[in-house]
């Protein structure tokens, strides 16, 4: 009993709701870019491996800049030039992406050990001071909102971007010229082809895209929130990000609705230590939801008609 | 010059592919303003012609000259540029966009800020359906319209881009025949208007109906320039195959024998777990051929699937004479004596990587004809029967061990219908056997299918094609939404079958009842 009494008190406070809006963005990030990707017709689940050389770069770079802009921008760079592998491999080469992907993410977890052990030795990767780490924004006025304040408007900075992609790349797919070529070269690029729209520069640019965008979160996670790089410190969340995506039936806006309930929680097992169950068990939470999600969600869910079918031209 | 002006030239087009001259110095005039037919066989190279012409394919020599100016076609935006269209024969269209959507990819009109302007798009295809008379909802989903509502939008997205040559592949292939007539209508307002068409077609009546002028097309080489109203069917035949060619079946009238099939009530669902057959009843009769008309998804294939025993019905009774089979599977439905031609050749028919030889026994592979207590294969034998039906089914195959996969279409079909009707079966069941296949093939085909019910085989044949049809049953019944909706004769006009076929005619059925 007294779990439910403890999840309930928790409820009552802003620090699980400012906790569960801030995990939500972090997935939401990585969500974003495999919505991209997919909606251009290729398939990917490399946004953990993206992520997590994202991370690494964005401690790399603060720790020997001291700025953590240029971090964050080496970071993005790093996620879009995994995904840059990605694209050649399974749009030039017609690769089978699953089998990309998972390369992607072994080849991630791989570098990002060897290249701690080759910079900083066997010893840690040592802590990002916070003066380098990105800031979090006390909104003026806003941010002084019992309750409300604390949830929405003391937030990390990252937070703050990832709402505003949120609706920019929804508008983009959904309103924009480029976003209709983009979900028609995603449908059926045999019909996007003939209609005179590159199929092949589409589909780069939307990898390259979800590769940025897992950099990004990846900067967030490593130099916004941990303020440190551990190897494998993404967890799997590049995963649950990937669960998101077809949660939210590959729509942006549907995605976020599926990042908050995974961010709950993750939420709720940041909050162990004043819940009377064993952390471990606490600690399945975010997995287990995305489980349930899937399961109860997935059938009823369906991709972009050409996701994961490389564009062969001329090919019926 | 005294001719009308020409619209496309093409002159003397070479394409090679390895192995084979697609188009050996092709030559094609095309007149401004006509409805110029390009027919021939598969593999004639009619599709590579228009590929070049579309700027799909480059060709190894050869000149193209549009409206008196020699092109050289980079890719579909040149062709797009100097006004040529194409409807392609499977649509180049995204089920899920809308029909404004879908009209004006890859030229879409935007707002500031690059967004797609909703508005402005669904004006200008107003505009445009209403210049040609042709309705069309822009804000449908395209995957919900009936086939030949997207056949239209195909042919608005092409003049929305502007194109005064319009290339139509094979456009009638998936229209029932009223709505091969309106489109027929619609062509032919597009060519009052100035606009010039090339239709593809590999069905003589409908070219000798609709077309000015006629190219046909042998092996990759042009073979005649023919004036429509001055050459007949079997000339334009004759031309294609290189030989005399029988369009006309050849047959006694059937001697209808004892019933051999009777399905009584019958109901099955389809695959997305919609009732498909809502209580189909008739007999079928030992040497007559029963045709089963309907535009293509109106319970045929579930019909037929039923009655081969590769899907359960989910009432009703099938009797092969007293014998209720119902519910039985495909191995013993089929060792009952039925035989079923699959209309999905590659996926049921055969086994691609197996050679001729194996796909010939293919369900006899138990028998003591080929193989010792049903366990061991006797090789020998299998070749030897492998022979004989390649030679009596004049199958086009290297050898009896080549596989399945390398063989034409039509040859591919040949191996299904040989070992078919090599078991001499009581019920034979064809689904769609000519799909696909070349005027030679559906000839020797239909001969075969005749014959079969001549030696008192009950042929039970389903067709999209009407022509087949009414070319070889004794009987024609009418399948809609999954019902017969009438029995008719064989002499039935192609307008009642048409109308029946499409749902009308129910009225006219009540008051006659």
């Amino acid at each position: 009993m007294s779990f439910f009494t403890d999840i309930f008190r928790l409820m009552g406070t802003p620090d699980l709701w400012h906790a569960s809006l801030q995990y939500a963005a972090l997935l939401l990030l990585p969500a974003l870019g495999g919505v991209i990707s997919e909606r251009s017709g290729v398939v990917n689940i490399a946004m953990e491996g993206m992520m997590l050389t994202g991370a690494f770069f964005a401690v790399a770079v603060d720790l020997a800049a001291h700025n953590v802009w240029i971090a964050v921008l080496g970071a993005m760079l790093a996620g879009g030039l995994m995904a840059l592998i990605h694209a050649v491999v399974s749009i030039r080469y017609r690769a089978d992406q699953i089998v990309s992907g998972v390369a992607i993410n072994i080849f991630a977890a791989g570098i990002t050990v060897f290249l701690v052990n080759r910079i900083y030795g066997l010893s840690d990767v040592g802590q990002v001071p916070s003066s380098d780490a990105l800031p979090n924004w006390h909104v003026p006025i806003l941010g002084d909102i019992p309750f409300l304040g604390r949830v929405f408007f003391q937030q990390n900075i990252m937070v703050y971007v990832a709402l505003i992609l949120l609706v920019a790349i929804q508008i983009f797919l959904f309103r924009t010229r480029l976003g209709l070529r983009v979900r028609s070269v995603g449908e059926h690029p045999q019909a996007a082809d003939t209609a005179g729209i590159n199929v092949y520069t589409l589909r780069y640019g939307a990898v390259v895209t979800s590769g940025l965008l897992s950099g990004l979160a990846g900067a967030f996670l490593s130099i916004g929130i941990a303020n440190t790089f551990v190897p494998g410190m993404t967890d799997g969340r590049g995963y649950i990000a990937l669960a998101a995506m077809i949660f939210g039936k590959w729509t942006p806006i549907g995605a976020f609705v599926a990042t908050l309930i995974f961010g709950f929680g993750q939420a709720i097992y940041d909050a162990n230590s004043s819940i009377h169950v064993s952390q471990y068990l606490l600690s399945m939470t975010p997995y287990i939801l995305t489980l349930v999600v899937l399961t109860a969600v997935v059938r009823r869910s369906s991709p972009p008609a050409a996701d994961g079918i490389p564009y062969v031209p001329g090919a019926e | 010059m005294t001719e009308q002006s020409l619209a496309i030239e093409m002159r003397r087009i070479t394409k090679k592919f390895p192995g084979v001259v697609a188009n050996d110095q092709v030559d094609l005039e095309v007149r401004k303003g006509e409805i110029h037919a390009l027919v021939g066989e598969n593999g004639a190279g009619k599709s590579t012609l228009m590929n070049i012409l579309y700027g799909l394919i480059k060709p190894d020599t050869g000149q193209i000259v549009i409206d008196g100016k020699p092109v050289v076609m980079q890719g579909p935006r040149d062709a797009i540029r100097h006004g040529i269209g194409m409807v392609h024969q499977h649509f180049m269209l995204i089920p899920v966009f809308t029909v404004g959507e879908n009209v004006v990819l890859g030229r879409e009109p935007g707002t500031a800020g690059d967004l797609y302007d909703h508005a402005r798009a669904r004006e200008a295809i107003t505009a445009l359906t209403k210049r040609y008379g042709l309705s069309l909802d822009p804000d449908a989903r395209v995957g919900d319209l009936p086939v030949g509502l997207q056949q239209r939008v195909e042919i608005v997205k092409v003049l929305y881009r502007g194109a005064n040559i319009l290339i139509l592949d094979e456009p009638t292939g998936v229209l029932t025949p009223q709505e091969a007539m309106e489109l027929f209508g619609v062509l032919r307002d597009l060519v009052s208007t100035g606009k010039t068409i090339i239709f593809i077609s590999h069905k003589l009546k409908e070219v000798l109906e609709i077309s000015d002028r006629i190219t046909v097309m042998r092996r990759g080489k042009v073979v005649g320039h023919l004036k429509t109203s001055d050459t007949s069917e079997a000339e334009i035949a004759r031309l294609m195959v290189g030989r005399d060619v029988l369009l006309r079946v050849d047959k006694k009238p059937a001697q209808p024998g004892p019933v051999a099939l009777r399905v009584e009530n019958l109901t099955a669902v389809s695959d997305r777990g919609i009732s498909a057959l809502h209580g189909i009843s008739f007999e079928l009769h030992q040497g007559e051929i029963l045709g089963i008309a309907g535009v293509e998804g109106n319970g045929q294939s579930e019909l037929v699937e039923v009655l081969a025993g590769t899907r359960r019905p989910t009432g009703g009774r099938v009797l092969l004479g007293d014998r209720e089979v119902g519910q039985l599977g495909a191995a013993a439905i089929r060792s009952a004596g039925v035989s079923h031609i699959p209309e999905d050749r590659r996926g049921a028919g055969l086994v691609l990587n197996y050679s001729v030889a194996d796909n010939l026994i293919l369900g006899r592979q138990r028998t003591p004809l080929f193989s010792w207590d049903g366990i061991i294969l006797r090789l020998k034998a299998i070749l030897d029967w492998a022979r004989r039906l390649i030679k009596e089914f004049d199958i086009r195959t290297p050898s009896s061990t080549t596989p399945a996969r390398t063989l034409s279409g039509g040859n591919q079909q040949k191996i299904i219908v040989a070992r078919e009707m090599a078991s001499q079966p009581r019920v034979l069941l064809a689904a769609q056997p000519t799909r696909g296949v070349d005027i030679g093939a559906i000839e020797f085909i239909h001969r075969r299918l005749v014959a079969q019910r001549d030696e008192g085989a009950a042929v039970l044949l389903v067709s999209a094609e009407l022509d087949e049809i009414r070319s070889l049953s004794d009987r024609i019944a009418v399948m809609y939404e999954g019902r017969i909706v009438s029995i008719e004769k064989a002499d039935t006009p192609e307008e009642r079958l048409g109308l029946l076929m499409t749902g009308g005619g129910a009225g006219e059925r009540l008051k006659a009842g």
